[in-house]
């Protein structure tokens, strides 16, 4: 009964959506003030539908009933009650009813927080945000219903996938689906803008926290994402270049170009149809992610079998939506008004720079990615294309946009002096080349990749501080009222900048340093790595909820002092009798010590691999560094008076 | 100084399409020296594959073919679509779900003994799931027509 009404609820979602897809837009031409009030009611109500569809389904899952198929094949009797929940969006039917469901909270927080947008406006952006909602009802509707019944009924459920049965699993993806489905706001904002043939300051100002926000969950997301795959996986690596994981990363390379155009938009009154293209390409690409994941076309942890008509469903969309917004924008584009002018030397054109660098970074990722895929689909030939074409594409293109980026922010609007710029820079570019040169010297261990990373990660703090210290100095008052005095979204860019220096430290240093052996251990025997002694203390048998395990036990000593004990795992998950291998990991600031185990070989002895990280856990923090100071940037006040003010205006 | 003007504009364009072209370079080059070519086992006793540079091949574990040598570290495989085999050999640890008789892709180099010499070797994600390019070793195999019953020893 309660998957009916779930299923129910979704029909009665998707024609509230053709309603609040149609009628507000429509009305926006026309100037029907009655039509586009449809708007806000029509938002709230697919949202509540939805909500009671995502309910029904975790309900199912909660009570275990195996006669709704989605559910049997992605849960299980033993599987704990958390993994449970989680499962609602652990294959392929959920993760779409989370799509829509995000979608949806997005839709009614602007129907909430748009009071001060003018009605015509407001109309077009909650219109946009109902078809691309049409979409997605539709597509779970025909080919991916999550409520379909399973007659007979299983006996119980096939279990979650036991690489999702991790922590993770709760936070990850609704995260980075927060952050997919968010730029859709972006988009439905710069359609709108389009449609009205109205693109202006305000408008930037608008859509700015909006994007931020979308941006700062797509950060944390894919950064859960990461430290996830490091521990889960059991090889030490954080970032694989799976093509999963560059359908994330695009979208957030075009969405970090698209925060600092949307900036110069709302500042300056340049890069309009930039922004507007940005907009446009960071939800196509989450799009497109989505297609990627969910169409069955890759090989990936990501990926679920599915069948070929829902590859050709979203296919169909994504044409659709990109093809239309794309001939959109090049239809309305050129009436819009041109911005203003800057000189080759000023903060627009380091900006401008940065965004195509990001832009073209973008373009390598979705090259790298696609182009196997096309390959194979006209029967060409299958390839590969590993790590080491991302790695050498990168470092050449993120190199000059990290060496902008302490420039940028110093430079003056619309022209700044070479010259003095380079005074006032010259001691960060100084120390930064020096220490860059000497610390890995000293480290024993120098590589041009090395000394580049350095560089890069230091002169970004070297040109920040030089900011900070520029605006807090100089006057009479005291330090607390000049802190006090500069604005949220400024000290955001300070601490996301340097989350940035922090993550290439990490980055080069892990990359720089990092060690492993892989060994053959028997209880007593002790391998030395990095100047610590791992000595294997045998395996012990343990059972979990759903799984048995061996339990490694390795103690970690340097020059004889005990520093830590390490407890890797090999599970196997009895319902799919599948092996899992869980690391062992003691983190730290200055590095990490990982073990996993292999496999059992005769007599009592493991294969063990033993990784030694430096300063891995930079990596995370620069992330979380990122997300923090567009948080910050989000509580910026200058939003909340812009509102008033701009409602004081209508 | 309108002249001017128009005059850095256009060292200003020129300049960006330089870089972009030199960016078009080293992304086309970039992929080009890094694309891995994929095999049939069929193909690589036929000498199809290429001697020197890696490349990947896929199929099946064949049942029986698992032997560990004395490290204890370096094993020794072989890998078949059901109409040829050939050898591996792969110093590390197997992933979770590498099993005899189940799906496997390597990627590598074949050595001068002839072995196929594993820097990686890629199993599936979960027990019923079969990578793709295994899956095509078979299916190929299976087209041509020259299957023989050869799934282990």
């Amino acid at each position: 009964m309660i998957p009916e009404v779930g299923h129910f609820a979704l029909i009665l979602a998707l024609l509230v959506a053709l309603v609040q897809g149609s009628f507000p837009i429509i009305g926006a031409a026309r100037g029907n003030a009655v039509w586009m009030g449809l708007a806000r009611p029509a938002a709230r109500a697919q949202f509540l539908l939805i909500a009671v569809a995502f309910l029904c389904l975790a309900y199912a899952f909660a009570t275990m009933d195996y006669s709704v198929t989605y559910v049997a094949t992605n849960s299980n009797s033993k599987l704990p009650l958390q993994y449970r929940i989680a499962a609602v969006w652990g294959g392929h039917e959920g993760s779409l009813l989370l799509w829509a469901m995000i979608l949806s909270i997005w839709t009614v927080a602007v129907s909430f927080f748009s009071k001060h947008l003018p009605d015509a406006m407001r109309a077009r952006i909650l219109g946009v945000m109902g078809l691309i909602s049409i979409g997605f009802l539709l597509f779970m509707l025909t080919v991916s219903n999550p409520f379909e019944r399973l007659i007979p009924a299983a006996m119980d459920g096939r279990d979650l996938n036991p690489l999702l049965q991790d922590p993770g699993m709760v936070f990850h993806p609704p995260m980075l689906y927060m952050g997919y489905v968010g730029f859709s706001v972006a988009f439905a904002f710069a359609i709108a803008a389009l449609l009205g043939g109205e693109l202006d300051a305000a408008w930037a100002r608008w859509s700015r926290p909006w994007t931020t926000m979308a941006w700062v969950f797509l950060t944390a997301g894919i950064m859960a994402g990461s430290n996830w795959a490091y521990y889960e996986l059991g090889w030490g690596g954080w970032w694989f270049w799976d093509a999963v994981e560059n359908a994330s990363f695009m979208p957030w390379l075009v969405g970090t170009a698209l925060i600092h155009s949307l900036a110069v938009t709302e500042k300056r009154g340049s890069f309009k149809a930039w922004t507007v293209l940005l907009a446009i390409c960071a939800f196509s690409l989450s799009l497109l992610g989505t297609f990627l994941v969910r169409s069955g076309v890759l090989t990936s942890v990501h990926a679920f079998a599915t069948d070929p008509r829902r590859g050709l469903f979203i296919l169909a969309f994504l044409v659709v939506v990109i093809g239309g917004s794309l001939a959109l924008f090049a239809w309305r584009a050129p009436t819009i008004a041109r911005g203003g002018k800057f000189d080759v030397v000023s903060r627009e054109s380091f900006l401008l720079a940065n965004n195509v660098l990001l832009a073209v970074a973008a373009i390598s990722v979705l090259f790298g990615t696609l182009y196997p895929l096309f390959l194979d689909a006209l029967g060409l030939g299958k390839i590969s294309v590993g790590p080491p074409y991302f790695d050498t594409v990168f470092a050449p293109l993120m190199a000059p946009a990290l060496f902008l980026m302490g420039i940028g922010p110093i430079a003056s609007w619309k022209q700044a002096a070479l010259p003095e710029l380079a005074k006032r820079l010259r001691w960060a570019f100084g120390v930064s080349v020096t220490t860059a040169v000497i610390l890995p010297l000293l480290l024993g261990h120098w590589t041009p990749m090395i000394g580049l990373g350095l560089f890069l990660a230091l002169w970004i703090i070297g040109t920040t501080v030089n900011l900070v210290r520029q605006r807090l100095g100089g006057t009479e008052q005291p330090l607390v009222v000049r802190i006090k005095s500069t604005s949220r979204s400024w000290w955001g860019m300070v601490i996301a900048h340097l989350g940035i220096a922090v993550f290439t430290l990490g980055v080069t240093i892990v990359k720089g340093f990092e060690s492993e052996i892989a060994v053959r251990m028997q209880t007593g025997d002790v391998a030395h790595l990095a100047g610590y002694d791992f000595t294997f203390e045998g395996v012990t048998e343990a059972e979990g909820p759903n799984y048995t395990t061996s339990r490694g036990q390795i103690r970690i000593t340097k020059s004889g002092k005990e520093r830590t004990v390490l407890a890797p795992e090999k599970r196997v998950y009895t319902v799919q009798n599948m092996p899992m291998t869980e690391a062992g990991i003691s983190p730290g600031i200055i590095h990490d010590l990982y073990a996993s185990l292999g496999e059992p070989l005769d007599d009592g002895a493991w294969s063990v691999r033993i990784y030694h990280k430096p300063m891995v856990e930079w990596i995370w923090f620069g992330c979380l560094m990122m997300a923090f100071g567009g948080l910050l940037a989000l509580s910026d006040k200058r939003y909340r008076l812009k509102k008033r003010t701009a409602k004081q205006v209508q | 100084m309108a002249v001017k003007a128009r005059h850095k504009r256009f060292i200003l364009i020129a300049v960006g399409l330089v870089l972009l072209g030199l960016a078009a370079m080293l992304i086309l080059n970039a992929f080009k020296s890094n694309m891995v070519f994929f095999y049939t086992p069929t193909q690589v006793v036929n000498g199809e594959a290429p001697k020197g540079t890696g490349f990947r091949v896929g199929g099946l574990v064949l049942a029986g073919s698992l032997k560990r040598l004395d490290d204890g570290l370096t094993v020794r495989f072989e890998i078949t679509d059901t109409a040829k085999t050939i050898p591996v050999i792969y110093k590390g640890i197997l992933p979770d779900l590498f099993k005899e008789g189940k799906g496997v892709v390597a990627q590598g180099k074949v050595d001068a003994d002839g072995l196929f010499a594993a820097s990686e070797v890629l199993a599936k994600h979960d027990e019923n799931y079969m990578p793709p390019e295994a899956a095509e070793a078979l299916k190929r195999a299976k087209e041509q027509g020259s299957a023989s019953l050869e799934l282990s020893k």
